[in-house]
């Protein structure tokens, strides 16, 4: 009798226990949620109001002034009349387009060399390849720009793409999932008269669909997102990527705060949308890089 | 799976030399060859061009003083020896530093924030998505964002300093962020943790979570243990690989991180209490055209990064547990 009773206390115990820890984690993922959100609410709401609101709000009230009493749309028509924010986004497209299908397709090629083909050097120059992952960009940038300078390519959009094209952590990646993948069908393939080419293109490839849209999102992504190298690179107006366009844009309005959140907005609103719809994909890129990378 | 795959290969290749070679066994392996040069070559010339190359250049660039407009003069470790006396370098690798001090609270948060989503409660999806959003938005919309929140007058966060202050009934007044010396290092370290804390670290660590057997769990309880010992004695020696993995990451990042956020929200400043090496490398080579000292930095830095993460790395050895 009592060993049940105990049984059921402590089955209570541990329900109990459970219970607290879920309460917990609501508040914490509750109150770190509405810090992830609140700047962006914070961001809408100031590039609906009036210019002169701006500096009343804080003042006096609490959430009340959050939303605006009237919302003022021309924030968005002035910030998309003042900047060319379709030419920007255009580039940008553009310029993620080219990187990431030249990074995908030769690193697929690369990868295949080194993980299926037998050739005289390939664990010196696989070694060689790993080596300078560990070298920062600072390192390379110089030479690579008094490169482009010597070429005549500084401010053209081939200055952007091609460095950002070659790198040694797609060649990796990609030849470790290779690595991983059977034999068999390669064998089968071979004996039936199947080229190199072409046991790359129909069985490689098709196999490798994961790893192959992980490293397209990273590098979409990276390229997108780039500002360092478009700054150093781009100079007239007209070819500047969308973060390059935006820190433009902001020396220009720097306390034009109403303006600039409609600026920010535009530029962020698509990409929030892609993400909200495709969040899936991302979290499992990560997860495999993180584990074969 | 790397040796498995590559050891057949390998023993392929000796009885190749071996046995006497027929003619179509010679032609089949340099056909194969010739085929591996020829997918390896695009990515090769590009790297080759791009990366390889660039280096030794850099490594050269790093003894001569050049500003791209006369001949380049041979130096030798002259750019060195200025670098080592040159107090801006040493402030600004101290920012760096400091900055970084950012890395093992936001790993902090990153692990807290796992572990409140690795149960079973309702609004997973929804909860991962929104610590998501600050990641997945492009850097500078994000930095114009929180230099209007950081704004003293009239930004969020010197709002919600003043609100808490009325309720706790203290006058509080928040700082001055990004124009006082004294704050702007910091202002950029919480902005930093607000970007990154919910992003690829929180989703690694989850993973990391899931991975780990839940009898575990029910042996140790039945044990009595209780939930802090099983975190110390279950939960963080089996996180240990994912957390090693994320620290050599976030070093390596570290070294070379900070530009994008102070060019846009500090320029760098007040008074250069947010340049960090990489601002200093890029104003050094792009505003100054020191191109000869900016190599140098690089390598400075390079060689910095190497080192701490060696270090790291042979602590880590000790401390990490392949379960």
């Amino acid at each position: 009798m009592s060993k049940i009773q105990t049984f059921e206390e402590s089955k209570k115990k541990k329900q109990r226990e459970e219970n607290i820890r879920k309460a917990i984690s609501y508040v914490v993922l509750g109150l770190g949620a509405i810090s992830m959100i609140a700047p962006f609410l914070w961001m809408l709401t100031t590039s609906l109001k009036e210019p002169g609101m701006v500096f009343e709000s804080l003042k006096t009230h609490w959430w009340k002034d959050w939303i605006p009493t009237t919302f003022i749309w021309e924030n968005y028509v002035k910030a998309w009349e003042v900047v060319p924010f379709a030419r920007f986004y255009m580039n940008s497209v553009f310029i993620a387009l080219c990187t990431t299908f030249g990074q995908v397709f030769t690193s697929a090629m690369s990868g295949y060399a080194f993980s299926r083909l037998y050739f005289p050097g390939r664990t010196q120059l696989f070694l060689g390849y790993l080596a300078t992952m560990m070298v920062p960009q600072a390192v390379t940038i110089i030479p690579v720009f008094i490169l482009l300078r010597k070429l005549g390519w500084v401010d053209t959009y081939k200055a952007v793409i091609l460095p950002g094209m070659f790198t040694a952590y797609g060649t990796f990646m990609l030849r470790q999932f290779f690595m991983s993948l059977p034999r068999d069908l390669e064998d089968a393939a071979k004996i039936d008269g199947c080229n190199y080419f072409g046991i790359f293109w129909k069985i490689i490839l098709p196999l490798s669909k994961p790893a192959l849209a992980t490293l397209t999102t990273f590098t979409f992504m990276g390229s997108w997102m780039s500002f360092m190298w478009p700054l150093i690179v781009l100079t007239s107006k007209e070819k500047l990527t969308l973060p390059v366009g935006l820190a433009y844009f902001q020396s220009l309005y720097s306390t034009d705060w109403t303006l600039l959140m409609a600026g920010s907005m535009m530029v962020l609103l698509p990409v929030l949308l892609v993400f909200i719809f495709c969040q899936r994909y991302f979290v499992e890129g990560i997860k495999l890089s993180g584990i074969k990378g | 799976m790397n040796n498995t795959e590559t050891l057949p290969k390998a023993k392929d290749g000796i009885t190749r030399q071996k046995i006497k070679r027929s003619k179509i066994e010679m032609k089949n392996a340099s056909k194969e060859a010739v085929a591996a040069y020829l997918f390896l070559m695009p990515n090769f010339l590009g790297f080759l061009v791009f990366t390889s190359l660039p280096v030794v250049f850099s490594f050269l660039l790093g003894f001569v003083q050049w500003d791209l407009l006369s001949a380049p003069i041979w130096v030798g470790f002259e750019n060195y020896i200025q670098l080592f006396k040159d107090p801006y370098f040493w402030k600004y690798s101290w920012n760096t530093l400091f900055m970084m001090l950012g890395i093992p609270i936001g790993m902090m948060g990153s692990l807290l924030l796992a572990l409140a989503m690795n149960q079973k409660i309702k609004g997973i999806v929804f909860f991962r998505t929104v610590y998501f959003l600050p990641t997945i938005c492009s850097g500078v919309a994000i930095f114009v964002l929180w230099r209007f929140i950081y704004n003293p007058d009239f930004g969020l966060f010197n709002m919600v300093i003043g609100k808490f202050g009325d309720v706790v009934g203290l006058p509080l007044v928040g700082p001055n962020w990004l124009t006082d010396e004294k704050w702007a290092k910091p202002a950029l370290i919480i902005m930093g943790i607000w970007q990154t804390v919910g992003g690829h670290n929180m989703i690694l660590y989850l993973a990391g979570l899931q991975g780990i057997p839940k009898d575990l769990y029910e042996a140790a309880s039945i044990d009595g243990a209780n939930g802090w010992q099983r975190f110390w004695n279950i939960t963080w020696p089996h996180l240990s690989p994912t957390t090693f993995f994320i620290g050599v990451m976030s070093l390596i990042g570290g070294f070379q991180s900070g530009f994008d956020a102070a060019y846009v929200m500090t320029g760098g400043g007040p008074n250069g209490s947010t340049t960090t090496i990489m601002y200093y490398i890029f104003n050094n080579a792009f505003q100054w055209t020191n191109m000869g000292y900016a190599a140098a930095i690089s390598w400075v830095l390079f060689a910095i990064i190497f080192i701490f993460t060696m270090f790291y790395w042979k602590s880590g050895e000790r401390s990490v547990h392949y379960m």
